[in-house]
């Protein structure tokens, strides 16, 4: 098959490493010229409506997993179609066809016009293709590497975690690479394409010393290509698996109550994915149903917490060159020295709270509505040294490594499970710490901030959010911060 | 209930379309391969303050091959089924396989153990497919209408949707299973909030489905309940953090109940991801305990006539009066472990793997008011949040909400709190279960009360 790897593109020096795309709708016979989605989008508007796009997409995926040491299965394929959307005020029609055929992309549109059945029909505006920055060039995709080179990967990930001590009893590993291309038209104009490219290797380790048997795991990637793993090594990997694994091998009953809780830098970020974060998405203010409803302009946490939504950094998990609206996003101040300023905006909430949309309208697949979604969430850097933060605690958990979050919008409460901490005692890091969940409430944890560190760390890309069924991969990072009180819910009274 | 003419004739094209894809199959040299092919129809509709917000509406097919080569297993999915698309999909298949290893337990069920009948389940519903767009937003709206209207205090909606959804599909394997089958599935939730002190909303879900649509209860009654829900967690707070005597309503029971079932399959077991590994024969829960595995409930959210392997299914009991009995096993993890498959491969087309299909907790004789008597101070769990398990070591703990329980009474709400314990001995400290189990989701339970767990508050 043709795959098309970074090759030049037009006289924009910017876009001169832009990979040109394989999917059907972009080259070839079935290309979609600007013509043809015009006349996809009239008949979306034949009804009315205020708005009205397509969104293309292509995905092609190869996946490994290796089992104890061997290949289990090698699994792949492509996933293509279009969705088309018609907007009326708030309301949505939606409807999508796994092809490219004419008649069944016809067929979609004129079920997803159906929601403005009353309406005069609405012509859509001349499209104009744009020349997007890409902020996830890529010089070889994973998932165009032969498989015998990815099968290398996995032994080396597994290689690692079994070398590193003779408790490992067992190492899972998977490495999942994905080359996803979309296109976007709108009835205002826009004619954008992306290539999101995304790898992701995962290790796990088993641990066993007597009796007790603990499992580790890393895993990371991003929107790169093979250069990822340079600078994280397989063995870097299985080797933090395996170290993970062998700590919990001698963790014992966290407490349970409230006390301070230092976070340590990059993963902690899941904090603010889910304190902050989904509270700000501008669908739950819109609809009056988080708890950041009416509250821009107003103090939302400690004065040393700044809280950035951002698009575009290189290669990270999150990022995005267009969003899944055809919107170029940008950076996004959501909290700036505690004050609210800004939700995140799709379209459609956008329009309801007159501002430009943000960039922040995504989606799973064509199969899926747009809503609006975190990007890379992030906190900014402080002043304080990380160490200093560690030793002002007398009581307290030094947080590490999680395994998920969840918030309940409404009411703001927010939990985040940990898989690697400390108990931390008259400043210093002691016994490690059994999996414990951490559980606060959004506005008032991050009121509890009480230090910020200057060592400021994004996530090595593993997380994926999901939201009313749909999930998509984000970014988080931020430094050392240490929290007055949280309740921690251990079972050690 | 037989099923419409349409549906068979769509049954055949796919049967037909599946033992035409696995003759080819066998023509590019494969040893063993299993093929799925499906279709599916869903409609969406959701309306908030009585306005539609999302009309969605569309068919999908796919078409899922597993193929073994000299032991080397691969695994791919597409939409597409003309034929020059589906001949290059499965050589790319059959060519991904050599990137696998020779795995001597990657082989299919002998064609003597595979399902050659088996009974009507009565899983689809000739009326869901009638159900239209205009119908469906008439159902939501009634839903929502009846939340707002229910209590003063409910200030407004997160919205109200119905959805429905109807598949078919077909299992081919190259032992010569060829298997049908084709179901439907309808749900209506309602989301009320309430505007509580300090900015903060609560709110009250609650939803009703199934594969019927007569079975389905009245938007009236689920707006009603939402309302209740919301406005009951008005004033919601923490409890200090101490041992409390725990009942955990029929949502989060579920919750619980779904942690064993993740627990007892045969993937967990063979990959030492599961505390119960290696405990066949022992207590494990409480002597009140019976937790049953059944494929072939009429109607049943989970039930199916065969498995993904095309093996025969029947009911089990995986825990009985508290002790372990057996795990639910796929041909691979049984062979893994050295056991007798039990007919638990899910899917078709992808990696078998084990999978419950109804599994529930068999449940009691008291109300679920009945479990509070008695109680001095206790906590009654109505949801849980966050992802707090391991399942190597049982450890458990999560966020939850609720109520707090004094002198045998609900008497104030509680949020921010956490729940934990070992599940090992969580389910040891069962000691009462109630009455009310409901085959609404394929994971069920009634509500259950434990002994004691620490919570963590104030």
């Amino acid at each position: 098959m043709a795959r098309a790897v970074g090759k030049g593109q037009g006289p924009n020096p910017k876009s001169a490493r832009r990979p040109r795309g394989e999917a059907p709708f972009v080259t070839g016979p079935q290309a979609i010229d600007p013509e043809l989605a015009q006349r996809l989008i009239g008949t979306a508007l034949e009804h009315g409506g205020d708005f009205a796009d397509l969104y293309f997409e292509y995905r092609r995926s190869a996946s490994l997993s290796m089992e104890d040491g061997r290949v289990r299965t090698a699994g792949g394929g492509i996933d293509m179609g279009v969705g088309v959307r018609v907007v009326v005020g708030s309301a949505v029609g939606y409807a999508y066809a796994e092809s490219l055929e004419l008649s069944e992309m016809m067929r979609a549109a004129q079920t997803a016009s159906q929601i403005a059945r009353a309406g005069a029909a609405v012509a859509p505006e001349a499209v104009r293709s744009r020349r997007i920055r890409s902020c996830y060039p890529v010089e070889h995709e994973v998932v165009d590497v032969d498989g015998a080179h990815r099968v290398e990967l996995l032994r080396r990930a597994d290689k690692a975690a079994r070398a590193h001590d003779r408790k490992i009893k067992r190492v899972d590993a998977s490495l999942a690479a994905v080359h996803k291309e979309i296109l976007v038209v709108t009835s205002d104009g826009v004619f954008a394409h992306d290539v999101r490219p995304m790898v992701r290797l995962s290790v796990a380790a088993v641990a066993r010393r007597g009796k007790r048997t603990e499992t580790g795991s890393s895993g990371g990637g991003g929107r790169l290509g093979l250069s990822y793993f340079d600078a994280h090594t397989p063995e870097t990997h299985g080797r933090e698996a395996a170290r993970v694994a062998l700590v919990n091998l001698d963790s014992r009953p966290a407490p349970a109550g409230t006390m301070p809780v230092v976070l340590g830098p990059g993963d902690s970020g899941i904090l603010l994915h889910e304190a902050v974060g989904h509270g700000l998405e501008a669908d739950f203010n819109r609809k009056r149903t988080s708890n950041y409803t009416d509250q821009i302009g107003r103090p939302v946490a400690s004065p040393l917490v700044t809280v950035v939504d951002d698009p575009a950094i290189a290669g990270s998990r999150g990022s995005l060159n267009v969003d899944d609206e055809g919107v170029v996003p940008r950076a996004h101040r959501l909290i700036v020295g505690g004050t609210l300023r800004d939700y995140m905006h799709d379209r459609i909430s956008a329009e309801f709270f007159r501002k430009k949309p943000s960039g922040s309208g995504r989606r799973e697949s064509f199969r899926h509505v747009t809503m609006p979604r975190m990007t890379n969430t992030l906190m900014m850097a402080g002043q304080d040294d990380p160490a200093d933060i560690i030793r002002s605690v007398k009581r307290g958990i030094y947080a590490v490594k999680y395994s998920g979050g969840q918030v309940n919008i409404s009411n703001g409460d927010f939990v985040f499970s940990l898989t690697e901490g400390y108990l931390i005692e008259d400043g210093k890091l002691t016994a490690p710490l059994k999996g414990v969940n951490l559980i606060g409430n959004g506005p008032e944890a991050l009121r509890m901030v009480s230090m910020v560190g200057h060592d400021f760390a994004l996530s090595d890309g593993m997380w994926t959010c999901g939201k009313d069924g749909q999930s998509v991969p984000v970014g988080v990072g931020m430094p050392t911060v240490k929290l007055d009180q949280l309740t921690v819910g251990g079972t050690a009274v | 209930m037989p099923r419409p003419r349409a549906i068979e004739k769509n049954l055949d094209r796919l049967a037909d379309i599946a033992t035409r894809t696995l003759e080819r199959l066998r023509g590019l040299g494969v040893d063993h391969a299993e093929v799925a092919v499906g279709t599916g129809h869903e409609l969406e509709v959701s309306v908030r303050q009585g306005e539609v917000e999302l009309v969605k509406e569309a068919g999908s097919s796919g078409l899922s091959v597993r193929v073994v080569r000299e032991g080397r297993v691969a695994t791919s999915a597409t939409t597409d089924f003309r034929d020059d698309s589906l001949t290059a999909f499965l050589a790319r298949a059959v060519e991904m396989a050599a990137l696998g290893e020779p795995d001597e337990m990657a082989v299919p069920p002998s064609p003597r153990e595979l399902c050659k009948a088996w009974p009507e389940l009565d899983l689809f519903d000739p009326a869901t497919d009638r159900i239209g767009a205009a119908r469906a937003i008439k159902l939501a709206t009634a839903g929502e209408k009846a939340a707002l209207r229910a209590d003063r205090r409910i200030t407004t909606s997160e919205g109200a949707s119905f959805g429905r959804s109807s598949g078919c599909s077909v299992l081919a394997t190259s032992g010569g299973f060829i298997g049908r089958s084709a179901g439907t599935y309808q749900s209506l939730v309602v989301q009320a909030v309430a505007d509580d002190d300090g900015g903060k909303k609560r709110k009250g879900v609650h939803w009703t489905g199934g594969r019927f649509f007569s079975e389905l209860e009245s938007p009236a009654v689920i707006g009603k309940e939402a309302a209740r829900r919301a406005v009951a967690s008005l004033g919601a707070a923490k409890i200090p953090t101490g041992r409390y005597p725990v009942v955990f309503e029929q949502t989060a029971a579920r919750a619980i109940v779904g942690l064993v079932a993740s627990c007892v399959l045969g993937d967990a077991i063979y990959r030492q991801r599961s505390y119960l590994a290696g405990r066949v024969g022992e207590a494990i829960a409480s002597p009140l305990v019976t937790l049953i595995d059944d494929p072939l409930i009429p109607r049943g959210p989970g039930s199916r006539a065969y498995d993904g392997e095309g093996r025969k299914v029947a009911k089990r009991a995986v825990c009985r009066k508290g002790v372990l009995r057996g795990y639910l096993l796929d041909t691979y993890s049984a062979r893994k472990l050295g056991l007798r498959p039990t007919g638990s491969a899910s899917g078709g087309g992808g990696v078998p793997h084990s999978s419950t299909s109804n599994f529930y907790l068999v449940p009691g004789r008291g109300t679920p008011q009945s479990l509070l008597k008695g109680i001095d101070r206790g906590l009654f769990v109505t949801r849980m949040m966050g992802f707090g398990f391991d399942p190597t070591t049982g450890n458990f703990s999560r966020g939850a909400e609720g109520f707090l329980i004094e002198r045998g009474e609900l008497t104030r709400p509680v949020s921010e709190v956490t729940v934990s314990r070992n599940l090992d001995e969580l389910l040891r400290g069962i000691d009462k279960i109630a009455n009310d189990l409901e085959h609404k989701t394929s994971i069920a339970a009634p509500s259950f009360r434990v002994d004691q767990m620490t919570v963590a508050g104030s």
